[in-house]
């Protein structure tokens, strides 16, 4: 499948984010958005997803017979935890959500290597622990597009090697990843898209 | 699709079951409108006996609203409500699914507490039976209701009062049938089928237009 975008743009508040923005990307490739704060990467984000409408151009899936919020995973700013509920139960949720279908709650809670955190409650989690616990839904159930905001902050450098090896091998099963980052991420290979400066 | 409206369902009832959840509020402030009642009214029983189904009435509507204006504003706050516009499932069944874990959790525990405190206030036994069923079938509506309120209020904090007073006149007309089925019940004036039937009719409309309605509020919500 590919995902093609035409001539986006988006206003917010009455103020133009970006405009006439264009790239497609197929099987395997990646796409990093940077920028500066207020830029709109989360905006561009949230408008793949299908969360906002555009406000010109359009975003379509060639080779995609599915509902489009079938093809994404969305793993934005906030990690969409509930406190009350334990690190396996919120995945469970998300598992059972989004149909099910990827690896376990435990394999993806071992994957992220928070695998003895799963019967506590999400809020006694550090930031760095709830981002590996959002970054699990990446892998309880199969989608071929990953929209990532922020995904590397909070995470210490193993969490970051760790996302780093996830988005290759996603990748490597003809997936598409684009990430929202002013950090560095390690995705060799992908496309830049500055915002904020000429788009 | 059935298996995520299950995960949503399971998750909501965890939610309000678990500290913090809400579930055990609307039965306590039910308990606590009906008991002061009778203190404020003055020992009159055939007084109590005449307006004790509007005030049970009264109480379960007011203890069905509570919380309601954070069943979507809690998912907003910590984003997993992106998640659920996600989801590969209708948003009205989703917003359906959210209500019914909120009655499952509010409502029913109040229709079941209607015949021990119908008696505090000396209502008799084909009454009590009759305000029950009517509770039953109209507390549904009041949490639909409410629903539309909390969808619309998904994104605006401390909102609990805007819902109430978008949500209470709604709520008028199944007050009215719900409290005149119960008198028919008693005085046989008119047959206790008539306003049942209304009552049963308003809630079928709100089962069919809330979560509709709420699905509408909460894509306004996101742009």
């Amino acid at each position: 499948m590919r995902l093609l975008a035409e001539g986006l743009g988006s206003m917010r508040g009455g103020r133009s984010l970006f405009r006439d923005l264009s790239f497609a990307l197929g099987p395997g490739e990646a796409l990093v958005v940077s920028g500066a704060n207020g830029s709109g990467k989360t905006t561009l984000l949230r408008t793949i997803a299908g969360l906002l409408p555009p406000d010109s151009g359009r975003i379509s899936l060639a080779g995609w017979e599915n509902p489009p919020g079938e093809a994404v995973h969305f793993v934005g700013h906030l990690d969409a935890q509930k406190g009350v509920l334990t690190v396996g139960e919120n995945l469970a949720f998300y598992r059972g959500l989004s149909g099910g279908g990827g690896a376990t709650v435990e394999a993806a809670l071992q994957r992220m290597a928070i695998g003895g955190l799963a019967e506590l409650p999400a809020a006694v989690l550090s930031a760095g622990q709830r981002r590996r616990a959002a970054l699990a839904r990446l892998l309880v159930s199969e989608r071929p597009i990953w929209l990532l905001d922020e995904p590397a902050s909070s995470l210490d450098t193993n969490g970051q090697a760790l996302l780093a090896r996830l988005m290759r091998e996603h990748r490597g099963r003809d997936g598409i990843v684009i990430a929202a980052t002013h950090l560095n991420l390690d995705l060799p290979g992908a496309r830049a898209i500055s915002l904020g400066d000429g788009h | 699709m059935s298996r995520a409206l299950a995960a949503i369902l399971k998750r909501d009832l965890k939610l309000a079951l678990r500290a913090g959840g809400g579930a055990g509020i609307g039965v306590i402030f039910f308990l606590a409108l009906v008991t002061i009642v009778p203190f404020a009214i003055g020992p009159d029983l055939p007084l109590l006996k005449r307006i004790g189904a509007a005030v049970l009435w009264i109480g379960a509507l007011l203890a069905s609203l509570l919380g309601l204006e954070r069943i979507f504003a809690s998912d907003h706050e910590d984003g997993s409500l992106d998640l659920l516009l996600l989801a590969p499932v209708p948003l009205a069944l989703i917003a359906a699914t959210k209500a019914l874990a909120h009655w499952i959790a509010t409502g029913l525990p109040l229709v079941v507490m209607t015949p021990v405190l119908g008696l505090m206030l000396g209502i008799e036994p084909p009454a009590l039976a009759a305000v029950t069923i009517t509770l039953l079938a109209g507390t549904p509506a009041v949490t639909l209701i409410g629903l539309i309120g909390g969808a619309l209020a998904a994104t605006l904090p401390r909102s609990g009062m805007l819902v109430a007073v978008l949500v209470l006149p709604l709520a008028i007309p199944l007050l009215i049938f719900g409290v005149a089925a119960t008198d028919a019940a008693v005085t046989n004036e008119i047959p206790f089928g008539a306003p049942f039937r209304l009552l049963c009719a308003i809630s079928l409309f709100f089962l069919v237009l809330g979560p509709v309605a709420a699905a509408a509020a909460l894509r306004h919500a996101r742009e």
